[in-house]
Protein backbone atom coordinates (compact mmCIF):
# COMPACT_ATOMS: atom_id res chain seq x y z
CA UNK A 1 0.00 0.00 0.00
CA UNK A 2 2.86 2.39 0.67
CA UNK A 3 3.31 5.00 -1.89
CA UNK A 4 6.53 5.13 -3.83
CA UNK A 5 7.60 7.96 -6.02
CA UNK A 6 8.48 6.72 -9.43
CA UNK A 7 11.32 8.31 -11.34
CA UNK A 8 8.87 9.76 -13.83
CA UNK A 9 6.75 11.37 -11.13
CA UNK A 10 9.84 12.84 -9.48
CA UNK A 11 11.01 14.23 -12.75
CA UNK A 12 7.64 15.79 -13.34
CA UNK A 13 7.58 17.36 -9.89
CA UNK A 14 11.03 18.84 -10.37
CA UNK A 15 9.94 20.25 -13.67
CA UNK A 16 6.84 21.88 -12.17
CA UNK A 17 8.62 23.00 -9.03
CA UNK A 18 8.70 26.71 -9.72
CA UNK A 19 5.13 26.75 -10.96
CA UNK A 20 3.97 24.98 -7.77
CA UNK A 21 5.71 27.50 -5.51
CA UNK A 22 4.23 30.33 -7.58
CA UNK A 23 0.72 28.90 -7.12
CA UNK A 24 1.28 28.62 -3.34
CA UNK A 25 2.22 32.30 -3.04
CA UNK A 26 -0.58 33.34 -5.38
CA UNK A 27 -3.05 31.50 -3.14
CA UNK A 28 -1.54 33.22 -0.10
CA UNK A 29 -2.05 36.67 -1.64
CA UNK A 30 -5.62 35.82 -2.59
CA UNK A 31 -6.41 34.68 0.98
CA UNK A 32 -4.71 37.71 2.49
CA UNK A 33 -6.43 40.05 0.03
CA UNK A 34 -9.87 38.64 0.82
CA UNK A 35 -9.23 38.97 4.57
CA UNK A 36 -8.10 42.60 4.13
CA UNK A 37 -11.25 43.35 2.10
CA UNK A 38 -13.41 41.77 4.85
CA UNK A 39 -11.78 43.88 7.55
CA UNK A 40 -11.96 47.03 5.41
CA UNK A 41 -15.69 46.45 4.85
CA UNK A 42 -16.20 45.87 8.59
CA UNK A 43 -14.51 49.21 9.36
CA UNK A 44 -16.43 50.96 6.59
CA UNK A 45 -19.64 49.71 8.19
CA UNK A 46 -18.49 50.82 11.66
CA UNK A 47 -17.67 54.33 10.44
CA UNK A 48 -20.43 55.01 7.97
CA UNK A 49 -23.10 52.38 8.47
CA UNK A 50 -22.69 51.41 4.81
CA UNK A 51 -23.16 48.71 3.53
CA UNK A 52 -26.18 47.65 5.56
CA UNK A 53 -25.80 44.77 8.01
CA UNK A 54 -27.71 42.36 5.75
CA UNK A 55 -25.63 43.12 2.64
CA UNK A 56 -22.44 43.05 4.69
CA UNK A 57 -23.22 39.62 6.16
CA UNK A 58 -24.02 38.24 2.72
CA UNK A 59 -20.68 39.53 1.43
CA UNK A 60 -18.84 38.05 4.45
CA UNK A 61 -20.43 34.62 3.94
CA UNK A 62 -19.66 34.66 0.22
CA UNK A 63 -16.02 35.63 0.80
CA UNK A 64 -15.70 32.93 3.50
CA UNK A 65 -16.77 30.29 1.00
CA UNK A 66 -14.25 31.65 -1.52
CA UNK A 67 -11.47 31.45 1.08
CA UNK A 68 -12.51 27.91 2.03
CA UNK A 69 -12.41 26.95 -1.66
CA UNK A 70 -8.83 28.19 -2.08
CA UNK A 71 -7.59 26.47 1.10
CA UNK A 72 -9.15 23.13 0.19
CA UNK A 73 -8.41 23.30 -3.55
CA UNK A 74 -4.84 24.58 -3.46
CA UNK A 75 -3.34 24.10 0.01
CA UNK A 76 -5.01 20.73 0.57
CA UNK A 77 -4.44 19.95 -3.08
CA UNK A 78 -7.96 18.57 -3.61
CA UNK A 79 -8.35 20.30 -6.97
CA UNK A 80 -5.47 18.24 -8.34
CA UNK A 81 -6.77 14.88 -7.09
CA UNK A 82 -8.86 12.57 -9.25
CA UNK A 83 -12.61 12.98 -9.45
CA UNK A 84 -13.33 9.87 -7.32
CA UNK A 85 -11.55 11.40 -4.33
CA UNK A 86 -13.06 14.86 -4.81
CA UNK A 87 -16.58 13.43 -4.91
CA UNK A 88 -16.15 11.10 -1.93
CA UNK A 89 -15.20 14.15 0.16
CA UNK A 90 -17.60 16.76 -1.20
CA UNK A 91 -20.84 14.80 -1.57
CA UNK A 92 -21.23 14.00 2.17
CA UNK A 93 -20.46 17.65 3.00
CA UNK A 94 -23.48 18.70 0.93
CA UNK A 95 -25.58 17.66 3.95
CA UNK A 96 -24.50 20.99 5.43
CA UNK A 97 -26.72 22.85 2.98
CA UNK A 98 -29.79 21.30 4.55
CA UNK A 99 -28.44 21.45 8.12
CA UNK A 100 -27.92 25.20 7.84
CA UNK A 101 -31.33 25.90 6.29
CA UNK A 102 -33.21 23.63 8.72
CA UNK A 103 -31.52 24.66 11.96
CA UNK A 104 -31.45 28.40 11.31
CA UNK A 105 -35.11 28.32 10.29
CA UNK A 106 -35.81 26.42 13.50
CA UNK A 107 -34.01 29.08 15.55
CA UNK A 108 -35.94 31.82 13.80
CA UNK A 109 -39.29 30.16 14.40
CA UNK A 110 -38.35 29.66 18.07
CA UNK A 111 -37.65 33.39 18.35
CA UNK A 112 -41.00 34.27 16.79
CA UNK A 113 -42.82 31.95 19.16
CA UNK A 114 -41.04 33.46 22.16
CA UNK A 115 -41.98 36.95 20.97
CA UNK A 116 -45.60 35.92 20.55
CA UNK A 117 -45.73 34.37 24.01
CA UNK A 118 -43.85 37.21 25.75
CA UNK A 119 -45.81 38.91 28.59
CA UNK A 120 -48.52 41.09 27.12
CA UNK A 121 -48.57 39.20 23.82
CA UNK A 122 -50.65 38.71 21.87
CA UNK A 123 -52.84 41.67 22.74
CA UNK A 124 -54.97 41.26 19.67
CA UNK A 125 -55.06 38.46 17.14
CA UNK A 126 -53.60 40.89 14.57
CA UNK A 127 -50.47 41.32 16.72
CA UNK A 128 -49.36 37.84 15.81
CA UNK A 129 -49.23 38.81 12.16
CA UNK A 130 -47.38 42.11 12.56
CA UNK A 131 -43.64 41.58 13.00
CA UNK A 132 -42.98 44.85 14.83
CA UNK A 133 -46.03 44.79 17.06
CA UNK A 134 -44.23 44.31 20.38
CA UNK A 135 -40.85 43.53 21.79
CA UNK B 1 -0.45 11.30 -8.00
CA UNK B 2 2.16 8.73 -8.85
CA UNK B 3 0.51 6.91 -11.66
CA UNK B 4 -0.26 8.65 -14.88
CA UNK B 5 -3.99 9.26 -15.16
CA UNK B 6 -5.41 8.17 -18.47
CA UNK B 7 -9.00 8.40 -19.51
CA UNK B 8 -9.28 4.66 -20.06
CA UNK B 9 -8.00 3.58 -16.67
CA UNK B 10 -10.53 1.37 -14.84
CA UNK B 11 -10.40 2.92 -11.37
CA UNK B 12 -12.68 0.34 -9.79
CA UNK B 13 -11.03 -2.67 -11.49
CA UNK B 14 -8.88 -3.48 -8.47
CA UNK B 15 -5.13 -3.58 -8.06
CA UNK B 16 -4.70 0.02 -6.95
CA UNK B 17 -6.47 2.69 -4.94
CA UNK B 18 -9.55 3.91 -6.83
CA UNK B 19 -8.83 7.30 -5.28
CA UNK B 20 -5.23 7.37 -6.51
CA UNK B 21 -3.92 8.15 -3.01
CA UNK B 22 -2.41 5.95 -0.32
CA UNK B 23 -4.56 4.44 2.42
CA UNK B 24 -3.13 6.81 5.03
CA UNK B 25 -3.94 9.95 3.05
CA UNK B 26 -7.45 8.76 2.24
CA UNK B 27 -8.13 8.03 5.92
CA UNK B 28 -6.82 11.49 6.84
CA UNK B 29 -9.37 12.95 4.40
CA UNK B 30 -12.18 10.92 5.97
CA UNK B 31 -11.08 11.90 9.46
CA UNK B 32 -11.09 15.56 8.43
CA UNK B 33 -14.55 15.13 6.92
CA UNK B 34 -15.87 13.79 10.24
CA UNK B 35 -14.11 16.60 12.07
CA UNK B 36 -15.75 19.06 9.68
CA UNK B 37 -19.13 17.70 10.80
CA UNK B 38 -18.15 18.18 14.46
CA UNK B 39 -17.18 21.80 13.89
CA UNK B 40 -20.19 22.24 11.63
CA UNK B 41 -22.49 20.97 14.36
CA UNK B 42 -20.97 23.40 16.88
CA UNK B 43 -21.18 26.38 14.53
CA UNK B 44 -24.71 25.56 13.36
CA UNK B 45 -25.93 25.22 16.94
CA UNK B 46 -24.34 28.62 17.62
CA UNK B 47 -26.21 29.98 14.60
CA UNK B 48 -29.47 28.44 15.77
CA UNK B 49 -29.18 30.03 19.22
CA UNK B 50 -28.26 33.35 17.63
CA UNK B 51 -31.29 33.20 15.36
CA UNK B 52 -33.59 32.48 18.32
CA UNK B 53 -32.21 35.38 20.35
CA UNK B 54 -33.98 38.72 20.08
CA UNK B 55 -30.62 40.50 20.44
CA UNK B 56 -26.93 39.60 20.67
CA UNK B 57 -23.69 41.34 21.78
CA UNK B 58 -21.79 43.28 19.12
CA UNK B 59 -18.44 41.63 18.33
CA UNK B 60 -16.85 45.05 17.75
CA UNK B 61 -17.63 46.03 21.34
CA UNK B 62 -16.34 42.77 22.79
CA UNK B 63 -13.16 42.18 20.80
CA UNK B 64 -11.49 45.58 20.68
CA UNK B 65 -8.32 45.20 22.74
CA UNK B 66 -4.72 44.77 21.61
CA UNK B 67 -1.71 43.83 23.81
CA UNK B 68 0.21 46.82 25.24
CA UNK B 69 -2.30 49.27 23.78
CA UNK B 70 -4.12 49.88 27.04
CA UNK B 71 -7.71 50.97 26.56
CA UNK B 72 -7.44 52.00 22.93
CA UNK B 73 -10.49 50.95 20.96
CA UNK B 74 -9.15 48.69 18.20
CA UNK B 75 -11.97 46.44 17.00
CA UNK B 76 -10.94 43.48 14.84
CA UNK B 77 -7.25 44.38 14.78
CA UNK B 78 -5.98 41.65 17.09
CA UNK B 79 -8.05 38.89 15.49
CA UNK B 80 -6.83 40.04 12.08
CA UNK B 81 -3.29 39.50 13.30
CA UNK B 82 -4.26 35.99 14.49
CA UNK B 83 -5.82 35.25 11.09
CA UNK B 84 -2.71 36.47 9.31
CA UNK B 85 -0.48 34.27 11.50
CA UNK B 86 -2.57 31.20 10.74
CA UNK B 87 -2.71 31.83 6.97
CA UNK B 88 1.04 32.39 6.98
CA UNK B 89 1.66 29.13 8.86
CA UNK B 90 -0.53 27.36 6.29
CA UNK B 91 1.71 28.72 3.53
CA UNK B 92 4.89 27.54 5.28
CA UNK B 93 3.23 24.12 5.66
CA UNK B 94 2.52 23.81 1.91
CA UNK B 95 6.10 24.86 1.25
CA UNK B 96 7.26 22.07 3.62
CA UNK B 97 5.07 19.57 1.73
CA UNK B 98 6.46 20.87 -1.55
CA UNK B 99 10.05 20.51 -0.26
CA UNK B 100 9.14 16.93 0.69
CA UNK B 101 8.03 16.22 -2.89
CA UNK B 102 11.43 17.23 -4.18
CA UNK B 103 13.15 15.25 -1.37
CA UNK B 104 14.71 18.45 -0.07
CA UNK B 105 15.26 17.55 3.57
CA UNK B 106 16.68 20.91 4.66
CA UNK B 107 13.73 22.65 3.04
CA UNK B 108 11.28 20.45 4.97
CA UNK B 109 13.10 21.19 8.24
CA UNK B 110 13.09 24.94 7.56
CA UNK B 111 9.44 25.29 6.54
CA UNK B 112 8.12 22.83 9.13
CA UNK B 113 9.97 24.76 11.85
CA UNK B 114 8.34 28.02 10.69
CA UNK B 115 4.96 26.28 10.74
CA UNK B 116 5.53 25.26 14.36
CA UNK B 117 6.54 28.84 15.20
CA UNK B 118 3.36 30.12 13.54
CA UNK B 119 1.17 27.64 15.40
CA UNK B 120 2.78 28.56 18.71
CA UNK B 121 2.35 32.27 17.95
CA UNK B 122 -1.35 31.73 17.19
CA UNK B 123 -1.82 29.84 20.47
CA UNK B 124 -0.01 32.61 22.36
CA UNK B 125 -2.40 35.16 20.81
CA UNK B 126 -5.39 33.07 21.77
CA UNK B 127 -4.09 32.66 25.32
CA UNK B 128 -3.74 36.44 25.56
CA UNK B 129 -7.26 37.00 24.21
CA UNK B 130 -8.82 34.49 26.58
CA UNK B 131 -6.95 35.99 29.56
CA UNK B 132 -8.07 39.48 28.56
CA UNK B 133 -11.71 38.39 28.25
CA UNK B 134 -11.49 36.47 31.53
CA UNK B 135 -10.33 39.61 33.32
CA UNK B 136 -13.15 41.54 31.68
CA UNK B 137 -15.51 39.14 33.48
CA UNK B 138 -16.28 36.73 30.62
CA UNK B 139 -16.11 32.96 31.03
CA UNK B 140 -18.35 29.94 30.59
CA UNK B 141 -21.53 30.87 32.49
CA UNK B 142 -20.57 34.54 32.86
CA UNK B 143 -21.23 37.27 30.31
CA UNK B 144 -20.51 40.91 31.17
CA UNK B 145 -21.29 42.21 27.64
CA UNK B 146 -24.62 43.84 26.83
CA UNK B 147 -26.71 43.09 23.77
CA UNK B 148 -26.68 45.54 20.86
CA UNK B 149 -30.10 46.84 21.96
CA UNK B 150 -28.79 47.55 25.49
CA UNK B 151 -30.53 44.65 27.22
CA UNK B 152 -28.69 42.17 29.45
CA UNK B 153 -27.35 39.30 27.35
CA UNK B 154 -27.62 35.62 28.24
CA UNK B 155 -24.49 33.53 28.73
CA UNK B 156 -25.02 31.88 25.33
CA UNK B 157 -22.58 34.29 23.73
CA UNK B 158 -19.64 33.49 26.01
CA UNK B 159 -20.48 29.78 26.27
CA UNK B 160 -20.36 29.36 22.49
CA UNK B 161 -17.34 31.60 22.09
CA UNK B 162 -15.18 29.77 24.61
CA UNK B 163 -16.37 26.31 23.58
CA UNK B 164 -15.81 26.76 19.84
CA UNK B 165 -12.58 28.80 19.94
CA UNK B 166 -11.38 26.43 22.68
CA UNK B 167 -12.12 23.37 20.55
CA UNK B 168 -10.34 25.01 17.64
CA UNK B 169 -7.39 25.92 19.90
CA UNK B 170 -7.22 22.28 20.99
CA UNK B 171 -6.91 21.32 17.32
CA UNK B 172 -4.13 23.88 16.83
CA UNK B 173 -2.37 22.46 19.89
CA UNK B 174 -2.52 18.88 18.63
CA UNK B 175 -1.43 20.14 15.19
CA UNK B 176 1.65 21.78 16.70
CA UNK B 177 2.43 18.55 18.63
CA UNK B 178 2.06 16.48 15.42
CA UNK B 179 4.30 18.92 13.53
CA UNK B 180 6.96 18.61 16.24
CA UNK B 181 6.80 14.79 16.08
CA UNK B 182 7.14 14.88 12.28
CA UNK B 183 10.00 17.38 12.48
CA UNK B 184 11.81 15.04 14.90
CA UNK B 185 11.35 12.20 12.40
CA UNK B 186 12.63 14.33 9.54
CA UNK B 187 15.71 15.24 11.58
CA UNK B 188 16.23 11.57 12.48
CA UNK B 189 16.11 10.69 8.78
CA UNK B 190 13.07 8.38 9.06
CA UNK B 191 11.47 9.63 5.84
CA UNK B 192 14.79 9.72 3.98
CA UNK B 193 15.08 6.00 4.72
CA UNK B 194 11.46 5.38 3.79
CA UNK B 195 12.10 7.06 0.46
CA UNK B 196 9.28 9.63 0.63
CA UNK B 197 7.92 12.42 2.80
CA UNK B 198 4.25 11.49 2.60
CA UNK B 199 3.84 11.82 6.37
CA UNK B 200 4.50 15.55 5.98
CA UNK B 201 1.59 15.68 3.51
CA UNK B 202 -0.79 13.91 5.90
CA UNK B 203 0.03 16.21 8.80
CA UNK B 204 -0.12 19.09 6.31
CA UNK B 205 -3.71 18.17 5.45
CA UNK B 206 -4.59 18.32 9.13
CA UNK B 207 -2.85 21.67 9.53
CA UNK B 208 -4.70 23.22 6.56
CA UNK B 209 -7.96 21.92 7.98
CA UNK B 210 -7.25 23.81 11.21
CA UNK B 211 -6.74 26.94 9.10
CA UNK B 212 -9.95 26.19 7.21
CA UNK B 213 -11.95 25.94 10.43
CA UNK B 214 -10.48 29.25 11.59
CA UNK B 215 -11.81 30.93 8.43
CA UNK B 216 -15.33 29.94 9.52
CA UNK B 217 -14.79 30.73 13.22
CA UNK B 218 -13.43 34.16 12.26
CA UNK B 219 -16.48 34.91 10.12
CA UNK B 220 -19.05 33.57 12.60
CA UNK B 221 -17.72 35.19 15.77
CA UNK B 222 -15.89 38.31 14.68
CA UNK B 223 -17.48 39.49 11.43
CA UNK B 224 -21.17 38.51 11.51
Amino acid sequence: MEHTHTAAAEHEQHGHSDAAVKTIWKTFWILLGITVVEIALAFLHLETGFPSRLVLNAIFLGLTVVKAFFIVAEFMHLRHEIKNLILTILIPLMLFVWFIIAFLADGDSWKNMRKDLAPGNPKAPAAVEAPHAHH
Amino acid sequence: MDTAVTAKKKWWGGGYSPFNVSYGKLMMWYFLMSDAFTFGALLISYGTIRFMSTSWPDANDVFHAFPFMGHMNLPLVFVSLMTFILIMSSVTMVLAVHAGHTRDRNGVVKWLSWTIVGGAAFLACQAWEWTHLYHAGAWWGRNPFLNVDGTVASTNFTNFFFTITGFHGLHVTSGVVLNIVILANVLKGTYEQRGHYEMVEKVGLYWHFVDLVWVFVFTCFYLL
